[in-house]
């Protein structure tokens, strides 16, 4: 845990042996992360540090998702190829949901109404209904000139008001900006090599993508769909966080 | 009171286990033999502890039972369930026998690991599906192929091949070929000598060699003479056995690179390999069976991920459309990219690791290299070379 005035560290929570991504309840009490050799999902008392659940799920847990009322937390398994549905209350998996090959990260619509997955060998984004669980679009990610084993998505996050969602393309070295509404690519932006994980400013008009096989970041212009600019960073980027 | 009541708990679950499947009536039911001499020279102890880079680590067992480990949650979801035994078998004749008795039995597919003649010789006596995991050698793929054999491991040419890519594109261009005794070496050296043709490398001598400290034998055994006389950028050393080439690297004439069997290496997998979720695979293979996972160790597994992934696909449990589903797979074996048997010599199509043993130093196909429908398809014989009588 990092305290961003000092940007120190002040503690440290056990988490096993890889803990890969983590997401955070609303109230802020409980945190929950991925544990990839144990194929858990562990939660964690912010407040204490202990773990207070463990859930057996898929092989090599990845993304990472609370839902807004707290209630449910969604995991994939990359090898299960599933999206595994936790009740938080009964530490137990209420169901696995199939998607795409080796599934990614996580973004939620803000009417609560759907749940999208990017799936990095399957090329596509798969829309998941939050009534039922079931999968009700697969978004093909193409790119002109590249061919669909080179198309590995799996950075993932949407605007505040829901109209558009971002797609790290991997190999592809490219964004997709997606129209949420109509499931479509709307523009495609030049990035670095392996674009991985991207976040958006205050205003939302940056977007901050790391590259993780060239070492840098680039700052999009969300209105003009352009790069800006690439910063150096440090050795292979996984994730951007912006603290305002 | 408690013992009791827990106990009771716990039948109450065996029983509603079984009643939500027998009500379901769904679990279908695979069966899978998985054929290997146990005592295999390449299996044994001494063998084993020289830990020779490219070849196996262990018995297929391994990799194979880590995979269906691996895919619980997906068996459970599509409510599939695969019944394995292994048999050791330790003849060519008891390999076919093994073979007829397991159709005949019922059972849905063969996974073997046995040498590349009893392969062939019990290929031929099945109509099952067949997984090789253990032999590489190209003619399980050409004269020997059959439309039900499918093979997971690399095959020797994907290896050269990936070897000459990784020449080509570092200009190392003039190749001293060494080639060691055995039937298996010369096969090898061919096959490496194609590559090395296929990419535009010259093969400025071909010398063989011996292990001997035989004075009268010298030229054929001494690393020093051996390498001499000539100019090369790199030696390639061909060694099924092992043990020439492991003495070669920094023994030579020249202050050049060892390439083949010993110094640089192209291998299906290495532990070491740091991309894509590999390094969960190999943990997770490390926790369980105490020793690094090798190529053959992941062969093994793509197997069993492959049968798993195939028979959860389909509605009812039958041999042919077992087939036919492991034709349409595309597969995620760790290394960043999907995967699929090749229709045209069953020879699934893979990212090869170039490694040192200590590391993995790069990855083919080359950065460069283009091929007009899947980059992965300049590694081993192409669709056009129509090797495979049987599928043509």
């Amino acid at each position: 845990m990092i305290e961003l005035a000092t940007r120190k560290s002040v503690r440290r929570v056990p988490l096993g042996d890889a803990p890969e991504i983590f997401d955070v309840s609303p109230d802020g009490k409980t945190f929950f992360a991925s544990n990839e050799d144990d194929a858990e999902l562990t939660f964690v008392d912010t407040e204490t540090g202990k773990t207070t659940g463990q859930v057996k799920v898929g092989k090599e847990p990845e993304g990472v998702k609370v839902s807004p009322d707290g209630k449910t937390v969604f995991v994939t398994s990359e090898v299960a190829s599933m999206v595994h549905v936790v009740d938080v209350a009964s530490q137990k998996i209420r169901k696995n949901i199939t998607v795409g090959k080796r599934p990614r990260r996580f973004a939620i619509t803000p009417d609560s109404q759907e749940l999208w997955v990017t799936n990095e060998l399957g090329a596509s984004v798969s829309v998941i209904s939050m009534k039922d669980y079931s999968v009700v679009a697969t978004i093909p990610l193409t790119l002109k000139g590249a061919r669909a084993t080179d198309i590995t998505p799996v950075g993932l996050i949407m605007t505040r008001d829901g109209k558009r969602a971002y797609v790290t393309m991997g190999r592809a070295n490219h964004v997709a900006f997606v129209d949420v509404a109509s499931r479509k690519v709307t523009d495609q932006v030049l990035v670095g090599k392996r674009p991985w994980s991207l976040a958006l400013n205050q205003d939302e008009s940056k977007l901050f993508v790391v590259n993780g096989l060239s070492d840098d970041m680039t700052v999009i212009d969300t209105a003009k769909a352009k790069a800006m600019v690439s910063v150096p960073v440090g050795r292979v980027p996984h994730t951007v966080v912006l603290a305002n | 009171m408690t013992m009791p009541l827990s106990l009771c708990l716990r039948q109450f679950f065996v029983l509603s286990f079984c009643v939500f499947f027998c009500l379901a009536g769904q679990a279908a039911v695979w069966n899978v033999t998985l054929l290997e001499d146990t005592n295999a020279p390449d299996l044994e102890k001494p063998r084993l502890d020289r830990a020779y880079l490219g070849h196996p680590g262990g018995p297929a067992s391994d990799g194979w039972s880590q995979a269906l480990e691996d895919a619980r949650f997906e068996l459970e979801s599509t409510h599939t369930q695969i019944n394995w035994k292994a048999v050791s078998i330790s003849t060519m004749e008891a390999a076919r026998a093994a073979s007829q008795q397991a159709e005949k039995s019922g059972q849905q597919a063969l996974v073997v690991n046995l040498p590349a003649p009893w392969v062939a010789a019990l290929a031929g006596a099945v109509k099952i599906p067949i997984i090789n995991v253990g032999a590489a050698s190209d003619s399980l793929r050409e004269v020997h192929c059959q439309r039900n054999l499918l093979h997971t491991l690399a095959s020797d040419r994907m290896r050269s091949d990936a070897l000459a890519q990784a020449l080509v594109s570092r200009k190392w261009l003039q190749v001293l070929l060494l080639t060691g005794p055995s039937a298996e070496d010369r096969a090898r050296s061919a096959t490496a000598q194609a590559s090395l043709r296929r990419y535009g490398l010259k093969v400025i001598a071909e010398r063989p060699y011996k292990i001997s400290t035989d004075p009268r034998e010298r030229d054929l055994a001494n690393t020093k003479l051996l390498t001499s006389g000539a100019n090369y950028d790199v030696v390639w050393v061909v060694d099924s056995d092992g043990e020439f080439a492991r003495a070669l690297p920094y023994n030579i004439q020249s202050a050049r690179p060892v390439v083949g069997d010993a110094g640089l290496l192209a291998l299906s997998w290495h532990a070491q390999y740091e991309r894509y979720g590999a390094p969960q695979v190999s943990r997770r293979f490390a926790k369980t069976y105490k020793r690094a996972m090798t190529q053959q160790d992941w062969s093994s597994w793509m197997a069993g991920k492959a049968v798993s992934l195939a028979a959860g696909n389909l509605p009812k449990v039958a041999a042919a459309d077992l087939l036919t589903g492991l034709n349409q797979l595309s597969l995620d074996g760790s290394k960043g990219i999907p995967m699929q048997f090749r229709p045209w010599d069953g020879q699934l199509q893979q990212t090869m690791l170039l490694t040192d043993g200590q590391g993995v130093i790069g990855t083919a196909p080359v950065e460069g290299i283009l091929h007009p429908r899947n980059t992965l398809d300049t590694l081993g014989a192409d669709s056009n070379e129509k090797r495979c009588p049987n599928r043509s």
